[in-house]
């Protein structure tokens, strides 16, 4: 931060001390929902006072200036919360050490008593140090809209011990969830849930948490070739494979490796390990063609044998793996494992797009109109919406000069 | 500046001047012809400076409601459901007049449909009502 000319700002750098700083002001018996206030007005006064004069210890600076916050705050509330004061005065006992700041911060933002939408945007605030506005852009809502989502998740925080270890499958699953929505909004979510998890990596051991970052890199390295130079979807075995990220995915596969080397039989694999494997094979396959289908089936196999009634407990698992089934074995024996599913998930778009695809893959080109012309009406996506118009319109127009 | 929704409709309004099958049955390169078009309407209305917002509804409806104390919502998918008004979707637009709303709602149904020719689909005209008290 010395080194950066006036003017500058690292705004990343900035946003990596958000956790190091609220995890201090926590560890020292301050209230969560307080602090985390109180850290998102210092940090906008280091927006506007940093690139003239930056501070010679920014994490110092930011727990300074958030801890006057705190003070003021309670002063002008003294009489009301006279009582509550005394109880804050006494630090509460954090097990935790330094360096699993975000790990505390993570388990405090995926508390189970939080809707999955709270969960997301409590984690982008707290632990990314993401503004209130850049949140609401990234989901598409007002930014009062989210600011009450926001408080309404601290309040309910308020009062709950946040120095238990919370659930680590919970944090891996709302990270996922921000690197998801990073696939459809604004602001880069996906490039912020990579980050996060990297964080959190540095924090835990677990191979689950190793193999989610694998399994974001691998996904994330094909972004660039995903949409076509007029924003239309491009399916995986049509997209220019020189557009790959191959950084990350040599970085992806290191970490996939590491994970499953701390494997053993009587632990297996968890679901982000290998969802990450599957995406490893499609990134190492240098055409479409080259794909190592039955291999990808072998770990799909492995997928759906995590829940013991995976049609309904899994269905999406059983629907992508019903899609190599159809590569691997033949498209007829695709179809037949998504007959299994017309119960579960036959009303939705990815059942109909995936059908649409194993009847192309057929040859039944008119079945395949027909299929991805249902799902065009089913999806709520516009992107989606569109390719699938496109997909129905080609298959017919494939099956007419047949 | 008075605000506009033009809505599209997936069915209801006036009788249509051309009667076009459902699009995912045109030819690939009318598709992509129609699909470019809307896109531009979007592109010209943001550079205009005429844009407020642009969405699209799912085609599914259900109607909802209040089934009375200690009772389930009611739910229907509506009289008629096959034929009744059903909106599509929008631009909202943000004009200096009626007449720029009317030019423009002429614009959006001029949209290329199958061998090229234009639509001459029904748009739906709405103000949107201000929420500023007027000076007096």
């Amino acid at each position: 931060m010395d080194d950066e000319p006036p003017g500058r700002l690292d705004e990343g750098a900035l946003r990596a001390l958000v956790p190091q700083v609220l995890a201090g002001l926590l560890r020292r018996g301050e209230d969560f929902d307080a602090a985390e206030d109180a850290l998102q007005e210092a940090l906008v006064e280091a927006l506007r006072v940093w690139p003239d004069s930056p501070p010679r210890n920014p994490r110092g600076w930011l727990t300074t200036v958030a801890t006057r916050r705190l003070v003021d705050a309670r002063r002008s509330e003294a009489a009301r919360r006279r009582r509550e004061e005394t109880a804050q005065a006494e630090p509460a006992p954090v097990a935790t050490e330094e360096g699993d700041d975000t790990l505390l911060l993570l388990f405090c933002c995926a508390h189970p008593d939080l809707s999955p939408a709270s969960q997301v945007a409590l984690t982008l605030r707290a632990v990314g140090g993401l503004t209130t506005r850049e949140i609401a852009d990234a989901f598409y809502v007002p930014e009062a809209t989210m600011a009450q989502r926001i408080s309404r998740a601290k309040h309910t925080l308020r009062g709950r011990p946040l120095d238990q270890p919370g659930d680590l499958a919970v944090v891996l699953r709302v990270l996922y969830l921000v690197y998801t929505a990073g696939h459809v909004g604004r602001v880069d979510l996906a490039g912020e849930a990579i980050r996060l998890t990297r964080q959190l990596n540095l924090a835990t051991d677990e191979p689950e948490a190793r193999g989610l970052l694998a399994l974001m890199l691998l996904n994330h390295a094909r972004l660039p070739a995903r949409l076509d130079a007029d924003g239309r979807i491009v399916t995986l075995d049509l997209q220019d494979r020189s557009l790959w990220d191959t950084r990350e995915i040599a970085e992806g596969v290191r970490v996939l490796q590491s994970a499953l080397a701390a494997q053993t039989d009587e632990r297996r694999p968890g679901r982000y390990q290998i969802q990450a494997a599957i995406a490893a094979l499609h990134d190492d396959a240098a055409s479409a063609a080259e794909t190592d289908w039955p291999q990808i089936l072998a770990w799909y196999d492995d997928l759906v044998a995590l829940t013991a009634d995976p049609v309904r407990q899994d269905p999406a698992a059983v629907l992508a793996r019903a899609v190599s089934v159809g590569h691997a074995l033949g498209a007829d024996a695709g179809l037949r494992e998504t007959d299994r599913l017309r119960e579960v998930i036959g009303g939705q778009y990815k059942w109909h797009a995936a059908r649409g695809y194993l009847h192309e893959l057929g040859g039944d080109l008119l079945a395949a109109a027909e299929s991805y012309a249902e799902a065009a009406r089913l999806t709520s996506n516009v992107a989606e919406l569109d390719h699938l118009v496109r997909q129905a319109a080609r298959a017919r127009a494939g099956a007419r000069r047949r | 500046m008075p605000k506009y929704l033009l809505l599209k409709h997936y069915r209801g309004g006036p009788e249509p001047v051309r009667d076009v099958p459902p699009m995912d049955q045109w030819a690939p390169e009318d598709v992509e012809a129609h699909m470019a078009f809307l896109q531009h309407v979007t592109d010209l209305l943001q550079k205009n400076g005429e844009y407020v917002e642009a969405r699209a509804l799912t085609p599914s409806r259900s109607w909802v409601r209040y089934g009375g104390p200690d009772a389930a919502p009611v739910t229907t998918d509506g009289p008629l459901p096959e034929t009744s008004d059903l909106v599509a979707g929008w631009w909202m637009i943000d004009v200096d007049s009626y007449e720029r709303a009317v030019e423009l709602a002429a614009y959006v149904s001029s949209e290329p449909g199958p061998e090229g020719k234009p639509l001459y689909e029904w748009i739906d005209i709405r103000e949107v009502m201000s929420e500023a008290a007027s000076e007096d």
